[in-house]
């Protein structure tokens, strides 16, 4: 039956089906890095960024905008403490969100941000923010959750009004970790 | 079902070739058949059945959309059939149509015994209905069939029920059907063709077929990774698509649509490969530009796989992004046009003749048309805003997938039956049946254009009263659609049955080795390679 040849080309086309699925689990990655560099999808750093102490301040006025956003039946009141500060660029700024636990039982929780225009995603820096740590709140727990951010003197003179977003989500295995063994996490 | 009577005349005794023997008897013949004429057979029969069966599923969406209100359905059910219709047409339906065209022809176009691989081949098909199996049976689980629509975007498809991970299984399976049945064409297009059948003197169905292929073997195992990705995600505590876990939902509509588009054209481009046959058949000429209609194809597989984002130009991407997609997305029409311009110029001052093929081909052209030029407005990025979600989107991809991939895969149909049968099929019979389907297929899908632009969202079971009118119209027409194609299975069953006799050629003509071998084509075929000069 196997005429010369069929087995190679049929290895060789099995081999592009096996190498194209892994190209399907390559496009995770492929596309994170994407957001990363291009702030798509208006992705910010996700860990704690390091800004030199001698920043020039500029005498620019862009204005902030803090937004919260949680999907449906999330069981938290969340929203920010201010809805909008105007910034100079290249300065620090602190500012807080408040969130409840609205269950009676232990819940954390996992902040995820978003900055509009996504073109200004990568102008945004925050140094510290309460989304780069889990959020462990007791039944009925509310408090402030502080961010520390500034913005890069770079950003483009057609920005003049960043949005920044949070979506509050309930980190479920986190949260069933902290119920089975109360020594996993630390409040921050 | 057709070589058995013809199998005693060639079975006679004292014959030199040892596998010149007819089919076994019974149902085993069917299950162990390592033949390709049987494969074939069975591929089409399994697609006329899933015709039926999503069809059906369309009937219940345009009964319900038949009024305004929720009259026959609940929602939930509604949003299955609009998911499941999508699916089992797909990939129960309109692919294995074509893989079944591509296993009784191919071997037959290009001089070659059977398929390269025949048990390979056997298996290809047996694992569809087990896989169709599977999908369908989870419309009877708790939580029902898949409801989130046939992109499966999450986090809305993992919102469902225990259907679920068997929904991901079917599509595995039924991704591994169609991979291993095309390896096993690009094996035999490669390696078995008649001396002096070089590349580029092969039909233009075997040519678009051995691009199909290669796209479903670089597109399907991408959707089994997505799909995989979205069985852990729900099971096993990964977070590719969940925000929460620093994962994301529009990566999961990179990862659909960068199979999703080449689909498209896996869909297409063997129905461009049957026009290719018929229309310069009945217009007693060559096919008009031969090289430009490969190079065509190809340049059309290569594009279909830098496009894909603009099924999402509403995501959010940025400007560069969306000029990118819409201007590649609009580089398409180019190749396109050449092959309508080619398969119209085919026909210039050609001895034409209009059978139930020719008329199938010529309302393929026509109508694709007219799918491909909604296409191009739906591609212009800041119109898509506009259009995105709506019944506009239903309009042209019905435009290019009914009168355009089924109206192919029905004039194949009728041009090879007697060939595959022995009998002509009911020559007036069949033109009834070609006029119903493309004035039903008008009726059902051009008012949809209008509801869309009036924005009608899709998927939904009730509307606004404003959208009464037309969408009556477009529900009137699909029962009609759907009645048509029962005349349909009849005249292909008739044909099985008897008719008049068929000659070799067939078609007055005809050119290709396919006509050089009897009708019906014996069990066994070029035992001895033909030559082509």
């Amino acid at each position: 039956m196997a005429r010369p040849g069929n087995r190679g080309l049929v290895l060789q086309l099995g081999g592009l089906a096996v190498g194209m699925f892994a190209f399907g689990f390559l496009l995770v990655p492929l596309y994170d890095a994407m957001c990363r560099i291009t702030g798509l999808g208006g992705r910010t750093n996700a860990v704690s960024a390091t800004i030199a102490t001698t920043q020039e301040v500029s005498e620019r006025l862009v204005t902030v905008e803090f937004v919260t956003v949680l999907n449906e039946q999330a069981p938290w009141e969340f929203r920010p403490t201010v809805s909008s500060i105007q910034v100079r660029p290249g300065q620090l700024y602190d500012t807080a969100f408040f969130a409840r636990n609205l269950t009676d039982g232990m819940l954390v929780g996992s902040a995820v941000p978003s900055v509009a225009p996504g073109k200004a995603a990568k102008y945004f820096i925050k140094t510290q923010c309460f989304c780069f740590t889990q959020q462990n709140f007791i039944a009925g727990e509310g408090r402030d959750m502080g961010v520390q951010f500034m913005v890069d003197p770079a950003l483009p003179e057609f920005i003049d009004r960043i949005t920044l977003s949070y979506t509050f989500f309930v980190n479920r295995p986190a949260t069933a970790q902290l119920i089975s063994g109360p020594t996993a996490g630390s409040t921050t | 079902m057709s070589t058995q009577n013809h199998d005693q005349v060639h079975d006679h005794p004292g014959h030199s070739h040892e596998e010149h023997h007819g089919p076994a008897k019974g149902l085993t013949r069917w299950l162990f058949t390592t033949n390709h004429k049987d494969i074939g057979t069975l591929y089409l029969l399994f697609a006329l059945v899933m015709l039926f069966v999503g069809g059906a599923m369309a009937m219940v969406i345009r009964l319900e959309l038949f009024q305004p209100g929720l009259q026959f359905v609940n929602p939930d059910f509604y949003n299955q059939m609009t998911t499941m219709h999508a699916l089992i047409m797909i990939f129960g339906m309109i692919m294995p149509a074509f893989v079944g065209f591509a296993n009784w022809m191919i071997p037959l176009m290009i001089g070659a015994p059977d398929m390269a691989l025949p048990r390979l081949n056997n298996w290809s098909f047996w694992i569809l209905p087990f896989a169709v199996g599977i999908l369908l049976s989870t419309l009877f689980m708790d939580g029902g069939g898949p409801a989130g629509g046939w992109t499966l975007y999450p986090p809305l498809s993992l919102q469902a029920g225990n259907g679920f991970p068997f929904t991901i299984f079917a599509i595995h399976l039924l991704g591994m059907s169609s991979i291993l049945g095309s390896i096993n064409i690009i094996v035999t297009i490669m390696n078995m063709r008649a001396p002096g059948m070089s590349l580029l003197k092969m039909p233009l169905f075997v040519w678009t077929w051995l691009i199909t292929a290669y796209l479903l073997i670089a597109a399907m195992p991408v959707l089994a990774g997505g799909v995989t990705m979205l069985l852990t995600d729900q099971f096993f505590g990964t977070t590719f698509f969940q925000a929460a876990g620093g994962g994301d939902p529009v990566l999961f509509q990179h990862i659909f649509w960068f199979f999703g588009h080449p689909e498209v054209y896996i869909i297409i481009l063997p129905a461009f490969g049957i026009v290719s046959q018929i229309i310069p058949t009945f217009s007693r000429k060559p096919l008009f530009g031969y090289a430009a209609m490969v190079y065509a194809t190809a340049s059309i597989g290569f594009l279909s796989f830098i496009v894909w984002a603009h099924h999402m130009f509403t995501v959010g991407m940025p400007l560069a992004g969306e000029m990118f997609f819409m201007l590649s997305t609009m580089l398409i029409a180019i190749p396109t046009a050449v092959k309508v311009f080619n398969w119209t110029a085919t026909m210039w001052r050609g001895s034409l003749t209009f059978e139930t093929p020719m008329l199938f081909a010529l309302a393929f052209l026509f109508l694709f048309t007219i799918g491909g030029f909604s296409g191009l407005m739906l591609a212009i990025a800041p119109a898509d805003f506009q259009y995105h979600d709506t019944y506009f989107v239903v309009a042209h991809f019905h435009y290019v997938l009914v009168p355009g991939a089924l109206f192919g895969a029905i004039a194949g149909a009728y041009f090879w039956l007697p060939k595959w049968t022995g009998h002509r099929y009911d020559e007036p019979l069949g033109k009834i049946h070609f006029w119903l389907s493309a004035i039903s297929v008008n009726v059902t899908f051009f008012p949809q254009h209008f509801l869309g632009l009036a924005g009608m969202p899709r998927r939904i079971p009730d509307y606004a009263t404003q959208f009464a009118d037309w969408n009556m119209v477009s529900s009137i027409g699909a029962f009609g659609f759907g009645l048509s194609q029962v005349l349909f299975a009849f005249i292909v069953f008739k044909t099985i049955r008897g008719g008049a006799k068929a000659t070799a050629e067939v078609w007055d003509q005809a050119e290709g080795l396919e006509w050089t071998v009897p009708s019906p084509a014996p069990y066994h075929t070029f035992d001895e390679a033909p030559v082509v000069k």
